[in-house]
């Protein structure tokens, strides 16, 4: 349902992503890992196209859209391509203006037009869904790093996204408050919602992942169904590294 | 009754009329078209392109260098010359309007600057376009942050309108000039006008308190809290 074929993207003589082609089917839950710097956030920001790639081939759904160096994107065709996903932040990224529920109508009220009654009442589903109806009209400053995560995962999910895009969402909340949003996220996997996450949580990426990304140096190493990558790793790349994080959340160090 | 008391009774009156009928539109119609001119040339400063942004420093660069009376002089009696002829009251208001324009388009500027990136990105994330993203989610975040500089504008410009008597606007500083013209207490009616001004001034600040206390209620940027 989504294919990225061949995708390169460069910031100057950087190049991050090198040709990258990765598949994804609906309803299946994606976790990129892999070392710090390896483009893991750069190839989310592609899906959406907060980055535009400097090359190659986005498929998300029916909407297709090639790029080629020093072609710019159509303004129009990245925001054809960008409505059919959703994004959830490392830190967030609530708009702090607005309350809780307000945040979640925002997507639905100014870009889909919707009125206002209609999008409240979905808006409160999926606060509902999120378990966070009764904080419906809190200001995101008065909720706890995991509170407005979730919040946040609302607000993705309410233009209805083919994808749902996490970029480490749970790496800035300390344990317990990352537990809650795993939760959450494992509920929406459970529900058939297509995920695509870049994380270094391992408890995240193996409770809730069906297919691993593993991407280095903009590259991708090995990729397969999470239950035999995570168990028996091919590559001695992948196997150290899993080694690594493993070593890293047993003696409690961070995220 | 002492003298000065009687003097100062007497003489409110028409300096109240002057500063309704003359001070009051010019500060707030200099204020508004003024916001505009810079919200123009800041969002042009930020996203435009380069030989328009070189234009608006222009502007920017003559209206800040420059002082207000010399603007002000140039306008009513320079312009003429030109062929350019304008009332009083249009010559005052094009030249606050300036005036303000350049000092809010650095204001709003750097405001709009200190929305976290993020903000944006979460913008375009949800669908938004540019301008959706500018209007609903930047600006109010900037507008909170840029109260207490432009409200720091605004008064000093409710005080700057007293040069317009120089161009023969008859506001409330004018008044009091009148006045002294033909009972020869300039010390009285000064400062019955700097009184004066003080009371719209003190009003001013506590207005932008109150509006700082309603804007704060959300408390500000997250970032400092992920
Ligand atoms: N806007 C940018 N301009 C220039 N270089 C960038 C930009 N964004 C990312 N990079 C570079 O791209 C490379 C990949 O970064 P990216 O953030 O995608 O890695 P990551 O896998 O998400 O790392 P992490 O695990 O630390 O989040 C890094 O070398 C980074 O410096
Ligand atoms: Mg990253």
């Amino acid at each position: 349902m989504i294919g990225l074929t061949d995708i390169e993207k460069r910031f100057g003589d950087n190049v991050v992503l090198k040709g990258v082609s990765v598949a994804i089917a609906e309803g299946t839950v994606t976790a990129l890992v892999g070392p710090s710097g390896g483009g893991k956030s750069t190839l989310l920001r592609c899906i959406n196209l907060l980055e535009i790639p400097t090359s190659g081939t986005l498929r998300i759904g029916e909407e297709t859209l090639a790029f080629r160096p020093g072609e710019k994107a159509a303004s129009k065709d990245v925001q054809r391509l960008r409505r059919q996903t959703g994004m959830v932040f490392q830190n967030f990224q609530l708009f702090p203006h607005r309350t809780a529920i307000e945040n979640v109508m925002e997507g639905l009220v100014t870009v889909l037009k919707w009125p206002a009654e209609r999008a409240r009442e979905r808006a409160l589903a999926l606060l509902e869904k999120v378990g966070m109806a009764h904080k419906a009209d809190a200001w995101p400053a008065t909720l706890s790093g995991g509170q407005q995560q979730r919040v946040a995962i609302a607000r993705a999910l309410a233009p209805s996204p083919k994808v749902l895009l996490c970029d480490e969402p749970t790496s800035a909340l300390d344990p317990e408050l990352a537990q809650e949003v795993v939760d959450v996220l494992g509920q929406l996997a459970s529900e058939g919602t297509t995920m695509v996450m870049a994380t270094h949580d391992l408890r995240l990426a193996s409770k809730i992942a069906n297919e691993v990304v593993f991407l280095e140096a903009g590259v991708v190493v090995e990729s397969g169904q999470a239950a035999s990558l995570f168990a028996n790793p091919q590559r001695e790349r992948t196997k150290r590294f899993i080694a690594t994080l493993r070593h890293e959340q047993e003696s409690g160090g961070a995220a | 009754m002492p003298h000065w008391l009687q003097l100062m009774l007497e003489s409110l009156g028409p300096l109240l009329w002057a500063a309704l009928v003359f001070t009051t539109p010019l500060t707030l119609l200099s204020f508004t078209f003024g916001l505009i001119v810079g919200l123009g040339v800041a969002l042009i400063r930020l996203f435009g392109p380069k030989p328009l942004v070189a234009v608006v420093r222009f502007y920017v660069w003559i209206f800040r260098g420059t002082p207000l009376l010399v603007q002000l002089f140039l306008i009513f009696y320079g312009l003429p010359s030109a062929g350019i002829l304008l009332d009083a009251f249009p010559a005052a208001l094009i030249g606050f309007t300036l005036n303000i324009g350049a000092y809010s388009s650095e204001i709003i500027r750097a405001v709009i600057g200190s929305v976290p990136k993020g903000q944006w990105e979460a913008a375009y994330s949800i669908g938004m376009t540019w301008s959706q993203a500018m209007r609903r989610t930047i600006l109010p975040q900037a507008g909170r942050v840029a109260v207490p500089p432009l409200s720091n504008t605004f008064i000093s410009l409710v005080k700057d309108t007293s040069l317009a008597a120089a161009i023969t606007v008859p506001e409330m500083f004018q008044a009091a000039q009148r006045i002294v013209a033909v009972t020869y207490e300039p010390l009285i009616l000064y400062v019955e006008a700097a009184l004066l001004y003080l009371a719209m001034s003190s009003v001013l600040s506590a207005l932008q308190t109150r509006l700082e206390t309603r804007l704060n209620r959300y408390g500000g940027f997250l970032e400092a809290r992920a």
